[in-house]
């Protein structure tokens, strides 16, 4: 719950992006290794993307305004994820949450004529024919979690599971109260007009269908905000004198969600979070609240969304895999962390 | 809606226990119109016009929102923990309302008040203030809510600007400024005596401290509004600016006041809303400004200017705040929730507008 806001997130990011990097290299060095046995294989290494430099690129990026933790984590790990690499220069344009105005900024760097563009559109539908444009341009774009409309309008696409996020969550929970007659569980939803809301409820109600012993007794959207976390939660714990769990789609929302908790004295029920935030995961590991576990949603995207481009502007593979091109969409796992693995997932919490 | 009959009638000289001094004859309207029946001399109608009768439209709707209440969940809806989270959720937007009302009372509007709280929230909560305690993030909010405040009236009492681009800056620029310096993060409090003010430990007598803030801020409003000069002054700039002038009140002084009154109540709602989610973040106080504009109105506050009422803003604070609980208790989702919400608005207008135009 409490972490301070001054520098000392970022160092321990940079740290453990160090290592991560260290350790890549680590590995790298490994396979060459291991190249040096077969022929082929080295072959093959060749045409990937590894930590040495290669061309140099310039990585276009466009992403939304960071009025979120989420958002705000992304942009972060691209702008560090880009500093690693010698041969990689980031031209970054300043987030907006505004159509139009995003459209003019994607415009502006294929004016620039970046190798590469990584969008991260505010609304996926409304920046289609940005992205068309883009890929006409010669611009190979790499989309980054909210897709576009026509698989044209980009090379790549990476992003998370929103439907895999609400189906662990079911299923997590569905374990721990599976063998509890007559369970009741709740819902504290994120926006209910965006598609990844519907879809994240949609997972979780098909997880539940497999154990006939849970109802789903109540629902409420949020907003993705505190105060409207607070406000919606109080509400539930009004409305559901007892349950045995709760999913929260969100950990910013969970902040004011768990106030909510504090404030009616409840401790009855457990609680799944959802995104990854740093708060949630030392919560998680303290295993002083009901918080018990959250599900993720990388943030990571965004270092790896670089790593695409990175490979898509110097022609190369990804390593590890048989192809000689990046792949067309990589979706990431949704994974469920509890007190068990927090801490192999601690460096990835976002705040 | 409901309480036909015998409004009508009374509703003249109900008007916020209506200025019998200095300003009043410069108002507008209903003070011209001949007091009907009852004059204001028996104790009876007296009570009546501090209960402020031209708010019994929405008592009504009130109190059938609870006749459903208790009907639909008799044991969750009138329980004392639900009663204690109706009052707390409706604490800390309705502190902004008070604030709005005495702004939109003098003809003005402010549509920043929504991103004031935003800014002084995230402010309050930055790490430096916080080393201070309960008292540097409560001096910090209501700073920087006077601060806002400050650049409002300014702009619109000395700089001449309208009311409504002069507010829509602020607001513009508030939020900008909120964000940068939450860096989009939310700001987690880390103080102790300011997290325990939420928690039912703190209850006087079982009622939140937030609803204790919110109740001496409405009781203050409503002293202001009907009891001093600065109340008269508001309405008499309010009903007309010129004439105001003319009868010796200096009209920029007082706007610039008002805007300053808002920036305050902002500022200490900000607080409150710090002590509610333990936390300051951007996104704080999301459309503030026109759930405080709406309460306002179907309580009974001309937009216009003129005439405006604290219990009638505090009473649609309530009516709304009521509506999200009632529908949250019956697991209803927020889409029916919003077309209520419009049903309401467009319904007690109506019902204000066939009383005052006769």
């Amino acid at each position: 719950m409490r972490f301070p806001q001054s520098s000392s997130p970022t160092s321990r990011r940079n740290l453990l992006l160090g290592t991560a990097a260290a350790g890549a290299m680590f590995a790298a060095g490994c396979t060459s290794n291991e190249n040096n046995d077969s022929d082929e294989n080295s072959k093959q290494a060749a045409n990937t993307a590894n930590d040495k430099p290669g061309k140099a690129v310039t990585i276009g990026f466009a992403g939304p305004q960071a009025d979120h933790g989420w958002l705000n984590a992304i942009n972060e790990q691209a702008k560090r994820r880009a500093k690693e690499y010698k041969d990689v220069t980031l031209e970054i344009t300043e987030g907006s949450n505004d159509t139009a105005q995003q459209i003019g900024q994607i415009e502006t760097l294929i004016n620039k004529k970046v190798d590469v563009l990584v969008i991260l559109p505010a609304d996926g539908k409304a920046l289609t024919q940005v992205g068309l444009k883009a890929m006409r341009a010669g611009i190979p774009v790499v989309n980054l979690d909210r897709v576009f409309a026509s698989p044209q309008a980009y090379r790549c696409w990476i992003g998370g599971d929103n439907y895999g996020m609400g189906l662990n969550a079911g299923h997590y929970i569905g374990e721990q109260l599976k063998d509890k007659k007559n369970a009741k569980v709740i819902e504290l939803a994120g926006i209910d007009n965006l598609e990844l809301t519907r879809q994240r409820t949609a997972g979780f109600n098909d997880a539940l269908k497999n154990y006939p012993n849970i109802k789903k007794v109540g629902r409420q959207a949020a907003e993705f905000t505190v105060e409207s976390g607070q406000s919606k939660m109080a509400q539930l714990l009004q409305a559901h004198s007892d349950f045995d769990a709760l999913w929260n789609h969100d950990d910013d929302q969970g902040v004011g969600a768990e106030r909510a908790i504090k404030q009616a004295g409840r401790d009855d029920f457990l609680m799944v979070g959802g995104a990854g935030a740093k708060h949630a995961m030392d919560a998680i590991k303290a295993d002083n609240t009901v918080l018990k576990a959250t599900v993720l949603y990388p943030p990571t995207m965004a270092a790896s969304a670089i790593d695409l481009a990175r490979a898509l502007g110097q022609g190369k593979g990804v390593g590890g895999l048989a192809e000689l091109e990046i792949p067309a969409s990589l979706t990431l796992y949704s994974a469920v962390v509890t007190k068990d693995n927090v801490d192999e997932y601690l460096p990835t919490g976002f705040s | 809606m409901n309480s036909p009959g015998s409004t009508p009638a009374s509703s003249p000289p109900a008007d916020p226990a209506p200025v019998p001094g200095a300003g009043a004859t410069l108002t507008a309207g209903p003070v011209g119109k001949p007091p009907a029946g009852r004059t204001g001399t028996d104790p009876l109608s007296r009570l009546r016009r501090l209960a402020d009768l031209r708010n019994l439209s929405l008592v009504g709707v009130l109190a059938v929102l609870i006749a459903v209440g208790g009907f639909t969940k008799p044991d969750e809806f009138l329980s004392t923990d639900n009663l204690q989270l109706v009052l707390t959720q409706a604490s800390v937007i309705g502190v902004v309302t008070v604030g709005v009302t005495f702004v939109i009372t003098s003809g003005g509007i402010d549509l920043s008040v929504g991103a004031m709280v935003a800014l002084a929230s995230v402010w309050a909560t930055t790490i430096a203030t916080q080393e201070y305690g309960l008292g540097g993030i409560l001096l910090c909010a209501v700073l920087v809510g006077l601060g806002c405040g400050l650049v409002n009236g300014v702009l619109i009492a000395y700089g001449g600007m309208v009311p409504f681009i002069a507010t829509l800056a602020m607001l513009a620029s508030a939020r900008g400024l909120a964000l940068q310096i939450s860096d989009g993060r939310t700001q987690v409090v880390t103080v102790d005596p300011v997290l325990d003010l939420g928690l039912p430990d703190s209850y006087v007598l079982g009622i939140p401290p937030l609803v204790l803030i919110f109740a001496a801020v409405t009781v203050l409003g409503w002293l202001v509004l009907n009891r001093t000069t600065f109340g008269r002054r508001t309405v008499a700039i309010g009903g007309n600016a010129e004439a105001a002038r003319l009868a010796g009140i200096d009209v920029k002084r007082q706007r610039l006041m008002l805007y300053l009154l808002s920036g305050l109540c902002c500022g200490v709602a900000a607080f409150m809303l710090v002590v509610l989610t333990g936390s300051g973040q951007n996104t704080n106080g999301n459309l503030y400004e026109l759930d405080a504009i709406a309460a306002a109105i179907i309580g009974g506050t001309l937009l216009s200017g003129g005439r405006g009422t604290i219990t009638g803003s505090v009473l649609g604070v309530l009516v709304f705040t009521t509506i999200t609980n009632l529908f949250a208790l019956n697991n209803l989702q927020s889409d029916v929730q919003q077309i209520a919400k419009g049903a309401i608005i467009v319904a007690a207008v109506l019902v204000q507008k066939g009383r005052s135009t006769p």
